[in-house]
């Protein structure tokens, strides 16, 4: 028991006084969060406050204007980062010429791939995440033909084929349906007794439900070891968010704050 | 139709084959990933590099290669540093390009020969060392799809994932805009700097109304660039009008009927 406890402490990620930006225009400023094995982390904010700049700088696509981000070394398999990323789906052109499984297994692609085709191995456990998923019967059709929510689980699949160590999603439920969003929190849940998971969402009442812990962003970064949300809390951090309550009707309470 | 007339059109056919070819496989890539501007604007800064060949005394389609490849690599790398709007910025190349090229051909004394071949292409005319150099960059890109297929296709999808994939995102980029400069320069002689847009972009609308699948839209965009520069060729020899000119007719005539059979088939469906 002890041991297993201790598993949960290995630090996969650190990030050590991080300032990034676009240009002139600083978005984050002196951030510092430890990603653990396990974690379950849900990253909360207003619109603009960082939360995909925090992202983009963990997964290397912005350098550090100062400060750090240290990959452990259980991290590092080759020459990448074992993380796998959910981008938000309007980055995707849904109208892209490109199937199923082909997207799935871009998720495999790597520098010793370009010209060498994808392990057989590898190609077997792409084919097995499509069948948990659901989506193995479609793996033929383009993009263009499906759902919001059966693109996202083709998403998933591409950032989870990789046997990634930490999986990094960036509002995966929009544009999805109610239905969908539930199956993919608990298929969230279930893939944290494996693997480190850090969540962005608007939505706070989901948030609150699933995830272990919360990063509060706003040009800054205010880590919560719990999942408890108050009201006190949000108004100490300036993070108006909606809250949704599940009754009988599905409706939203939004919190507003004076600036 | 005399030996010399059956020269000139073995030599057409060979450069439709090749212009099908490689606008085919370049057209699927500028459209699936929507840098048809792009492709705009490096095609028109080109005829500077036209202007200067007249100008300067060498071969036009060298200085429109030098035009094309720079402006390509241009907006390559300003596009992500420079804070000029993306599309603004290739408006500017585009005019400017054509602004040179129209000072330099009016700087240049006396009559400037085949000047209309340029800008409206004239297939019967190809020369043999168009029809070599048109060769060998199909050779180059046929060869390039063929080994990087599932990259090309992984960047094009979605350019920020690769990126974290840590794959060489950017010299994929940068080989793969200078093939769009070479391809659309080469075929300039085929179809002129007005037209060339059309072969890298109509083949490609008629295949998306039959697929959706990447490597197919090659294929059929190859075969629909072919049979519509055929049927271009053929009109241009019966009624004696500019070879480019039919093609492009040829091909859009060919998306309307298409367009129209599957409309009608979808309506008699209800």
């Amino acid at each position: 028991m002890m041991l297993q406890d201790l598993t949960y402490l290995v630090p996969l990620i650190d990030i050590r006084h991080l300032t990034v930006g676009y240009d002139e225009n600083i978005i984050l400023t002196d951030v510092s969060l430890t990603i653990h094995d396990h974690d379950f982390i849900g990253v909360i904010g207003p619109n603009g406050g960082g939360k995909t700049t925090l992202l983009k700088a963990i997964l290397g696509l912005l350098k550090p204007l100062h400060g750090e981000v240290i990959f452990h070394g259980c991290m590092t398999e080759g020459n990448h980062h074992r993380i796998g990323y959910l981008p938000q789906i309007n980055n995707i052109d849904r109208k892209f010429p490109i199937s199923v499984s082909e997207v799935v297994n871009s998720g495999l692609m790597s520098k010793k791939r370009i010209i060498k085709s994808y392990d057989p191995k590898d190609l077997a456990y792409a084919g097995e995440l499509m069948n948990q998923m659901g989506i193995y019967g479609i793996r033929n059709k383009a993009i263009g033909e499906l759902s919001g929510g059966q693109i996202q689980r083709a998403l998933l699949c591409r950032a989870l084929v990789n046997q990634p160590k930490l999986l990094v999603l960036d509002e995966p439920n929009t544009y999805v349906d109610n239905r969908f969003e539930k199956e993919l929190y608990e298929k969230l849940r279930k893939l944290n007794e494996k693997i480190a998971i850090l969540l962005v969402s608007h939505d706070l009442g989901t948030i609150s439900t699933y995830v272990k812990s919360i990063a509060c962003v706003n040009h800054s970064l205010h880590y919560h070891p719990g999942n408890k949300i108050t009201p006190e809390l949000m108004e100490a951090y300036e993070c108006p968010i909606q809250i949704i309550t599940h009754g009988k009707i599905p409706h939203t309470v939004l919190h507003q704050h004076d600036q | 139709m005399s030996l010399l007339a059956m020269n000139f059109f073995r030599n057409a056919l060979l450069a439709s084959l090749l212009a099908s070819i490689t606008c085919g496989i370049i057209g699927t890539y500028i459209v699936s990933r929507r840098i048809v501007f792009i492709s705009g604007g490096i095609t028109h800064a080109s005829f500077g590099g036209i202007g200067m060949g007249y100008y300067m005394g060498f071969d036009p389609i060298l200085g429109a290669v030098m035009f094309g490849i720079f402006s390509a690599l241009g907006i390559e790398f300003f596009t992500r540093k420079a804070d000029l709007r993306e599309d603004s910025a290739i408006a500017m190349l585009w005019a400017l390009g054509m602004a040179l090229g129209i000072i330099f051909i009016f700087l240049t004394p006396g009559y400037a020969p085949n000047l209309m071949s340029y800008l409206f292409g004239n297939i019967l005319t190809v020369s043999l060392t168009d029809l070599m150099l048109l060769s060998g960059l199909t050779v180059v890109i046929v060869a390039f799809f063929l080994l990087f297929y599932r990259m090309i296709l992984f960047i094009s999808f979605d350019e920020e994932f690769a990126l974290t994939n840590n794959t060489p995102v950017r010299l994929f980029n940068m080989i793969l805009i200078c093939l769009v400069a070479l391809t659309i320069v080469l075929n300039i002689r085929v179809v002129g700097i007005i037209l060339v847009m059309s072969l890298l972009t109509i083949p490609q609308a008629i295949s998306n109304l039959f697929t959706r699948y990447f490597h197919k839209m090659i294929f059929l965009s190859i075969f629909f660039g072919f049979v519509g520069s055929m049927a271009g060729l053929i009109f241009s020899y019966l009624y004696d009008i500019p070879s480019g000119a039919a093609i492009i007719f040829s091909l859009i005539l060919m998306y309307g009927v298409i367009k129209l059979y599957f409309v009608g088939h979808k309506a008699l469906a209800k």
